[in-house]
């Protein structure tokens, strides 16, 4: 499905700003791949990148979504093609209800396939019943987006947006970070009850915990913006034991 | 090398393409260009005006020409650009034929009727089922106002300026001035000189007007000016909500427009006053456009309310502070704004709130959006009277601006003369963050619809103040407002 070869990438503007060093990644349908690392690794720069955020600049390599590259799509354009990010600081924007912006941006992904729009009742069954799921306040979603969230809610608020907008390829990062055990488990459920042959997934994450609860069917070490060891949901395990020292240190020996 | 910089960085607010801007081929009564006291008693006998309008209109004229010889013209405004020539322009334009005014919308120019067709204003019947009552002013003639003989059921008068002064002059003659005087400034007296027409409107005490009252301006005729007048009486108890709009062809040159509006609030009474301005803005590079020079002032006697909502898209140049003098105890006032320039437009609004009551309130919401080359300034004034016990104010002024070559400036004065007064004042400055715009883009709404989400959400505390059907226009407009801002 998602085809990562020789990713380099840059901060927009800074030179010498590498943080990408040539990552090298498949993500099969159906699979969830966990990819884990120190702070600075890259590990969010990665899951930016591959959501076409403007601040980075990819300076060589490709990235190709069933065969097509992707790079020279707009953000807009990956998302019409089923890609998602789960953002770990989603931004606020004040005025907007959460249930506009999903509707909006399920009719522009409707519209881009020249599929007929969801009906206003229809999508309110379905916004209703996701908020129920993913356990987030009622009240909250008919504020502005994300505008006074706690940072649990504006979690759950990106797994509503995950639950309704049913991507192919789903990117989450560090969802993780900042919740408790609760939240967690409600994040991890959903991304398990989302689990199927049509769907990856790609979770970043710093600590091993979440992985508690979603076993990857693959997981990558990430150290200085490069892969540094492949392996099943053990090695996950192996790290939260050792910690990342060891590699840091390979990689501080190979610099 | 490959770009990974798919959303532009610099917001390039320009092509924006305005869609009012046809000319309507119709053949048209103009008086010859400049002003003058014959000018002025031309007007006035085109319209078959009585002695004593004539007289107030003179007094105007040579106030107005004393202000002139004085250099009086405001320049405090934090706006820019060439002198006006007054002798330059077409005080009186009318389209052929409407020197009747029309019986019924049978007698209207059918080119006229298509005309207000394509601004998407309903003149035919079915406007009654849209529950909207229109007077249609084209140039300086009001052409048809819908729904008057319903209206007229329950006492409530809605026609033109010139009907109003025809046939009901004890009116016109009791409110005209009461509370903008010909004396107030420069425009004003301008305007009290050569006013073309508008509309009037008086709703009897008690009664609840039971639809929106419209009144949709349009300028047509190439190097005129447009000079409206527009009284609105609510008598004791009585409430009405009235929305004006405005849109004028695309043309190179500047024109003027000095309109004046009083509202008068009697006892317990309420008004509301929405406008959506979408005069010609000006190419974008700054040619032509419409210089909108306003007075807009209100008065509210005692319990009574006056609520000014305005959505500005258009002009050139925005010179214009809907006012509330709060004259009776617990009157109330407010104003609600969303003024957007972009290109090079130059916005000068806000409001003056004036306590002179007891137990008087006032809120001001001012929503300033700066785009491309464009410059918005909020100007306000709360002044408290030393009779204005327990007088309430709350402010709050926001600017946003997209792009980094826009400006934006907040002028508020505030003059407190009763220490019983609270006064509270909020301001802030944001940019639409490239993290907002990256986040919605994400799920796949493209640059133009999440720039225009993040806007109108940001104005939605003004928007929502807006009659519904007026809402979704206004929130439009905002979204062609802003092509071409992104690309």
């Amino acid at each position: 499905m998602l085809e990562i070869n020789n990713l380099h990438a840059s901060v927009v503007d800074i030179e010498n700003s590498e943080i990408l060093n040539g990552i090298n990644l498949k993500v099969g349908k159906g699979e969830v791949h966990a990819i884990m690392g120190p702070n600075g690794s890259g590990k969010s720069t990665l899951a930016n990148v591959l959501m076409g955020r403007p601040d980075y600049l990819v300076t060589d390599g490709d990235v190709t979504l069933e065969g097509e590259s992707i790079l020279e799509l707009r953000p807009d354009q990956r998302a019409h093609l089923g890609m998602f990010l789960a953002f770990q600081y989603p931004a606020e924007i004040p005025g907007v209800r959460p249930w506009q912006f999903l509707k909006a941006a399920l009719d522009s992904k409707a519209e881009s396939r020249g599929e007929d729009k969801m009906s206003v009742r229809n999508f309110s069954k379905l916004f209703d019943e996701k908020v129920e799921a993913v356990g987030i306040n009622p009240n909250l979603v008919k504020r502005s987006l994300n505008e006074g969230f706690s940072g649990g809610e504006k979690k759950r608020n990106e797994m509503l947006q995950l639950e309704v907008l049913q991507p192919a390829l789903a990117i989450l990062d560090e969802t993780d970070s900042g919740l408790d055990v609760d939240a967690l488990r409600i994040v991890a459920e959903g991304v398990n009850s989302m689990r199927s042959p049509e769907r990856s997934f790609i979770v970043v994450t710093h600590y091993q915990r979440l992985l508690n609860y979603i076993t990857p069917d693959v997981v990558h070490i990430l150290v200085k913006g490069k892969i540094v060891k492949t392996g099943g949901a053990d090695l996950a395990l192996e790290v939260e034991k050792d910690g990342y020292q060891e590699y840091l240190e390979a990689a501080g020996a190979n610099a | 090398m490959t770009n990974q910089n798919t959303i532009s960085r610099e917001s390039d607010l320009s092509g924006g393409e305005y869609k009012w801007g046809f000319v309507t081929d119709i053949e048209t009564d103009l008086a010859p260009k400049g002003l003058s006291e014959d000018i002025v008693r031309l007007i006035s006998a085109k319209k078959e005006e009585p002695e004593w309008l004539l007289e107030y209109r003179l007094k105007a004229y040579r106030h107005w020409v004393e202000l002139e010889k004085s250099e009086a013209e405001p320049t405090w405004a934090m706006i820019d650009y060439p002198p006006i020539d007054y002798q330059d322009i077409y005080y009186y334009a009318a389209p052929k034929g409407t020197n009747e005014a029309p019986k019924s919308l049978d007698d209207v120019d059918p080119e006229m009727l298509e005309t207000f067709e394509k601004l998407g204003i309903p003149l035919q019947e079915r406007a009654a089922l849209a529950g909207v009552a229109v007077d249609a002013v084209f140039d300086s003639v009001s052409v048809v106002t819908t729904m008057e003989k319903q209206l007229g059921e329950l006492g409530i008068i809605f026609c033109s300026f010139s009907n109003a002064v025809k046939n009901h002059p004890e009116l016109v003659k009791k409110y005209l001035g009461s509370v903008v005087p010909y004396t107030d400034n420069f425009f004003a007296s301008l305007n009290a000189a050569v006013f073309s027409d508008g509309s009037f409107v008086y709703i009897p005490p008690g009664v609840k007007c039971p639809i929106e009252l419209m009144t949709y301006f349009r300028i047509n005729t190439e190097g005129s000016g447009q000079f409206e007048r527009t009284l609105i009486v609510a008598d004791k108890g009585a409430y009405v909500s009235y929305l004006e709009g405005c849109t004028a062809p695309f043309r190179k040159t500047s024109q003027l427009h000095a309109a004046t509006v009083e509202l008068v609030a009697l006892d317990d009474s309420e008004i509301k006053y929405s406008t959506i301005q979408n005069w010609f803005p000006g190419t974008k590079d700054g040619e032509g456009g419409i210089y909108n020079f306003v007075t807009k002032r209100g008065r509210a006697d005692k319990n009574a309310k006056i609520s000014w909502t305005q959505v500005e898209t258009g002009s050139a140049i925005t010179w214009k502070y809907p006012s509330v003098i709060l004259k009776g105890d617990n009157s109330v006032g407010e104003f609600f704004s969303v003024a957007l320039a972009n290109n090079h437009q130059q916005a000068d609004t806000g409001t003056k709130m004036i306590h002179i009551g007891k137990n008087t309130k006032s809120t001001i919401v001012s929503k300033g959006i700066s785009a491309g080359k464009g410059s918005n300034t909020y100007r306000g004034q709360v002044q408290i009277m030393p009779g204005a016990e327990n007088a309430v104010n709350h402010t709050q002024c926001d600017s946003l601006l997209v792009g980094d070559e826009c400006g934006a400036h907040t002028v508020p004065y505030i003059e407190v003369r009763n220490p019983t007064a609270r006064l509270e004042h909020e301001a802030s400055t944001s940019k639409v963050s490239d993290d907002q715009l990256f986040y919605l883009m994400a799920r796949g709404l493209s640059e133009e619809e999440a720039h225009h989400m993040i806007i109108t959400g940001w104005s939605r505390d003004v928007i929502k103040e807006l009659p519904f059907e007026f809402a979704l226009e206004a929130s439009q407009l905002l979204k062609v407002s802003l092509e071409g801002a992104v690309g």
